[in-house]
């Protein structure tokens, strides 16, 4: 139907006939797309429209909205919270970004050599990553418990006396970094493996035949080649870094004393602890535009290291 | 047609349908058969522990009032508010819920609640203990109706006290003999401890109190607890803490850790309220209740639930004869009671004096006695806020990273912001 549809027929019924096809076609088009444009709308769409119209109000969700223009963000800008949970994102980006990345790259170089128990072992890194957050989550909490978890009892074994994991607010961070890398490795792992089967592997023997070491090779081939699905990863964790939530609302609720209050879990907070959701639309719309910037910057920047064919 | 003009119409068809989806589902009231009004009610002090004397009550209530089906839902304390609120968002709230005397001011003003004596019937309101009844009315409206009542108390571990030998707390004991008790009590080698009592707001207004102290300024426009009262009681509480009392890192943010370890027979003294009674009926140990010691005064957390109607509920006299059933008739009252499921702020001593016949613990009086001298808790409108505020600052004193009268100035200025 869509192939007679834009073939153009000969003569001067198509002059006549165009506009009426044009229709059709337009029509047939809109078919295919509701299935998705109306979730799309329903839930992304409408739900940020609504949100930017409440952030400029002041709503505890009960009450009337009261009209505040750009009150909400001028506040949010001078909050000392907002400043902390922006810098304790990053904190957790700056972490959780290299350490997902190269156990991932690292994974995928292993695991895509030739070796017995390939395909299991493929799987069972990839096992967290279809996990649920919860489950993931309180198993960490329960491994890391300062008292009673299982990673303070074996290192009690070598008379070391294991920190506070969540309790302390020195290790709260980088406890949730841990299990978050630990959990999204297998995701990375999986897109970079993908990766590293797409190079052919004509260009690693001509460089062998070359007489180039397997350093020369991994950084001139390989690396350059893999550098569309490093981009693509890359991009999908600073996102997901950004957004970080359930995890830190399962293992500290940002505690101890705020030292995991993230952006995310700043918004839930003022919506349903403080019914403050004016306040916590505006700093979803600060955090939005954040992240548009910085993956604006990625796609503008990936011309200096990606690599296409 | 252009390309753009095409996107904007079937954005438009899709939000046409979007707003005719979703105006269906949220004005859809639940109807019982026959002609039955389908009144819901939700609650936070009925789970865990009492369900089943809620189910007592209701069904009480609905043998005389047939054409009135109650359907109960439930929510831990935790929650509670949170979906309060985003159902009263949502335009799908419960027509009857529970509020307790801290939040009444947020939906009272908020304009959340009905004002029941639209809807009242018959019915004699000298029934309520008047300060109750009073504790829920704003602008000379009663908004809810008092439906129980709790304190806190200190509970005690008696087979404790005997093997160490150390005398029992009584009703005269200060802070000095608590202190000197839970020092002999506390056996880390056996993980006893000898005194528990949570480091947060709602602890820290109580011992402020008992220190002689205020937590606003008259007015209420100002906080007044960074002084000498409130660094006495701050000391107070973050001093337990790792001598007397485990660490943060030794609950290691377990569940009804206090509960556990008291039940345990391993907690000497505990600072809880008095729904702890039920749950624990079967422990294997002998405990008993005190009036909490004091400083300066003595003075005992009051904790105070009510049960309210939303404004927009289309049952509101059903909802008037709920609320009016669960919080004064003799079954509910003396279901309360007998299970000890906190205190009915009814006027009827007689109706309260059943209480006091239950053997365990053994001196109920105590109880009663709390309520000479009570703390109730400060309302602000930004509640959560200067709660979590004044219990953020105590936690970092408590495990050490903030000396005690920095914590309280950093809270006080916290609070003072959230009043401005």
């Amino acid at each position: 139907m869509t192939l007679t549809a834009v073939r153009p027929k000969a003569g001067g019924t198509r002059e006549r006939r165009a506009p009426r096809r044009r229709w059709r076609y337009a029509g047939t088009v809109a078919v295919f797309l509701l299935p998705s444009l109306i979730p799309l709308t329903l839930y992304t769409l409408i739900p940020m429209v609504a949100s930017f119209w409440t952030s400029l109000h002041e709503w505890d969700l009960i009450t009337e909205m009261r009209w505040v223009g750009l009150g909400n963000y001028l506040e949010l800008l001078g909050d000392a919270g907002t400043r902390a949970a922006f810098l304790h994102t990053l904190y957790f980006i700056a972490g959780y970004l290299p350490l997902v990345y190269l156990g991932g790259l690292g994974l995928a170089l292993l695991l895509n050599r030739a070796m017995p128990g390939r395909g299991l072992l493929r799987g069972v890194y990839f096992l967290p990553v279809i996990t649920s957050w919860v489950v993931v989550a309180l198993m960490w909490k329960w491994l890391l418990n300062p008292a009673s978890g299982v990673v303070n009892w074996a290192l009690g074994l070598f008379g070391v006396s294991g920190p506070g994991w969540w309790t302390d607010p020195d290790w709260a961070m980088p406890s949730i970094i841990f299990a978050s890398a630990w959990k999204d490795l297998g995701f990375v792992m999986i897109i970079l493996l993908a990766g590293l089967q797409a190079i052919p592997k004509e260009f690693q023997e001509a460089a062998m035949v070359d007489g180039a070491t397997a350093f020369r090779r991994f950084r001139h081939i390989t690396l350059p080649l893999l550098s569309p699905s490093s981009f693509f990863v890359v991009v999908i964790s600073l996102i997901n870094g950004f957004q970080v939530f359930d995890q830190v609302k399962i293992m500290t609720g940002g505690g101890p004393g705020g030292a995991t209050q993230v952006v995310v879990s700043q918004i839930y907070d003022l919506t349903f602890r403080y019914g403050r959701a004016g306040a916590a639309s505006a700093l979803s719309w600060l955090l939005f535009a954040l992240v548009l910037l910085v993956t604006i910057v990625q796609i503008r920047g990936q011309k200096r290291w990606v690599t296409y064919g | 047609m252009s390309q753009r003009i095409r996107v904007a119409a079937s954005l438009a068809a899709a939000a046409l349908l979007a707003t005719a989806c979703s105006q269906g589902s949220a004005t859809k009231a639940p109807s019982g058969e026959g002609g039955k009004v389908t009144l819901r009610y939700f609650t936070f002090s009925a789970a865990p522990d009492h369900v089943k004397d809620l189910d007592k009550i209701e069904k009480a209530f609905e043998k005389e009032n047939p054409k009135i089906d109650v359907v109960v839902e439930t929510a831990p304390f935790d929650e509670y508010f949170t979906k309060l609120q985003t159902s009263i968002a949502g335009g799908t709230a419960p027509d009857t819920f529970e509020l307790n005397y801290e939040n009444f001011v947020t939906y009272a003003s908020a304009g959340s609640l009905l004002d029941l004596d639209t809807v009242k019937g018959d019915g004699d309101p000298s029934v309520y203990a008047k300060e109750s009844l009073d504790a829920f009315q704003r602008d000379g409206k009663q908004y809810a109706l008092p439906a129980s009542f709790s304190t806190v108390v200190l509970f005690y571990n008696k087979d404790l006290f005997d093997k160490a030998g150390v005398a029992p707390p009584t009703a005269d004991w200060t802070w000095a003999d608590e202190q000197a008790a839970a020092a002999k009590l506390t056996d880390k080698k056996k993980g006893v401890f000898g005194d528990f009592q949570p480091v947060q707001f709602f602890e820290f207004y109580k011992t402020l109190k008992q220190a002689g102290g205020e937590f606003l300024s008259a007015d209420g426009k100002k906080s007044a607890f960074n002084g000498p009262a409130g660094v006495k009681a701050a000391q107070w509480l973050v001093s337990k803490v790792g001598k007397t009392m485990p660490t943060e890192a030794e609950i290691g943010g377990t569940a009804d850790y206090d509960t556990n370890l008291f039940k345990s027979g391993k907690l000497a003294m505990w600072h809880n309220g008095i729904w702890q009674f039920a749950g624990l009926k079967d422990a294997a140990f002998t405990w008993d209740v005190v009036v909490e010691p004091g400083d300066a005064a003595k003075a005992s957390a009051v904790f105070h639930n009510a049960v309210a109607a939303s404004s927009g509920t289309k049952h509101g006299k059903e909802a008037w004869a709920w609320a009016r059933f669960l919080s004064s008739s003799n079954t509910a009252a003396t279901t309360r009671v007998e299970s000890s499921w906190e205190l009915p702020p009814v006027a009827d001593q007689a109706v309260l004096s059943g209480y006091l016949k239950d053997p365990k613990p053994a001196n109920r009086q105590a109880v009663f006695d709390s309520l000479k001298s009570i703390a109730l808790p400060p309302v602000i409108k930004r509640q959560q806020e200067m709660q979590d505020a004044v219990t953020k600052q105590l936690t970092e004193a408590a495990a050490g990273r903030k000396p005690v009268e920095e914590a309280l100035k950093t809270a006080a200025a916290d609070v003072d912001a959230l009043l401005s």
